[in-house]
């Protein structure tokens, strides 16, 4: 195996660190959508870190692919997963609030029920 | 329906005309790539396909126009894009991390904060942007009233949310200033970002 210091070679290992880093949010992500406490803090865990980890992968992805027709695809990919993870998370977060799936208990402030 | 925000009556006329099919031409545009993209290579035929696809997503699935009064202005663009990077980046770590850490359990606040540029963009964008970045998520908007209402994680006290009140009118000042009008700005440039504005 040679270590020959070529573009390729840097491409590959940041695209496997990239793959690794995104492997570990999206476990962190899950981890917190296991462990908050009320349905809207889960919506946190599933989209900040979730979304970064999904971006994270599609980069190694692409580093390692390095075809223009995969590029597109994985950017594609991304731009819908920035468009529609939020939309997603407001819409459950509203369900969970009209519901009342949330624990008042371990909220500080609620200006939604002033209102 | 042809929506527009309450502080920016609907233009008519030939401009309107004008601009609604600028609007649609954009559209159009952007859908015969995704398709091309989809399908992963750029042909007449693809080509074909996604213009009949483009028209009858625009034919059955008209959408309200969005009245768009402000220019692109790209350094407020690149600033807005390497912010939101940034805080995309630390959000997460700082989401990831108070999940993995054992035995903690994060307080969290719902804080009503009005935005000062009451148009439907201003107000999607804002909520878009701020619901990826620092730890705010929205739980409910007012569109008549321009006010959201935004779920922060991780509260520690009064000081966090002012903070937080403090972040969210600081992302409305980006997303104008990448591409609001003069005038929204002048608007938004008006009121510091600590104060509520009436």
């Amino acid at each position: 195996m040679d270590w020959a210091f070529t573009p390729a070679h840097v491409a590959d290992w940041l695209g496997a660190a990239s793959l690794v880093a995104g492997a570990l949010l999206s476990l962190a992500a899950a981890i917190g959508v296991l462990r908050f406490p009320d349905t809207v803090t889960r919506m946190h865990a599933a989209t900040k870190p979730q979304v970064l980890g999904v971006l994270l992968l599609l980069l190694g992805v692409a580093l390692r692919l390095r075809t223009l027709s995969d590029l597109g695809m994985v950017a594609l990919v991304g731009v819908f997963q920035l468009a529609t993870a939020p939309v997603a998370a407001q819409m459950i977060g509203r369900a969970a609030y009209r519901g009342g799936r949330l624990n008042r208990d371990l909220l500080d402030a609620d200006e939604l029920a002033d209102r | 329906m042809t929506g527009s925000g309450p502080g920016a009556p609907p233009p008519r006329g030939v401009r309107a005309q004008l601009g609604r099919r600028r609007d649609q031409l954009i559209a159009v545009g952007w859908l015969v790539l995704v398709w091309n993209l989809l399908w992963g290579d750029f042909s007449w035929g693809n080509l074909l396909g996604g213009l009949l696809v483009a028209a009858g997503v625009l034919v059955f699935f008209p959408l309200p126009s969005v009245t768009f009064g402000g220019r692109l202005r790209p350094r407020g663009l690149l600033v807005f894009g390497a912010r939101f990077v940034v805080e995309l980046v630390r959000a997460s770590l700082h989401v990831a991390r108070i999940a993995v850490q054992p035995g903690y359990v994060p307080r969290s606040a719902i804080v009503a904060v009005r935005l000062r540029v009451p148009t439907d963009l201003n107000l999607a964008l804002t909520a878009e942007a701020l619901s990826l970045v620092p730890g705010t998520l929205i739980v409910e908007t007012d569109r008549d009233a321009a006010v959201l209402y935004v779920h922060v994680l991780d509260v520690r006290g009064p000081a966090d949310l002012a903070n937080a009140r403090k972040q969210v009118r600081i992302v409305e000042r980006r997303v104008v200033a990448a591409v609001g009008s003069a005038a929204e700005l002048r608007q938004v440039l008006s009121v510091p970002v600590d104060k509520e504005s009436s």
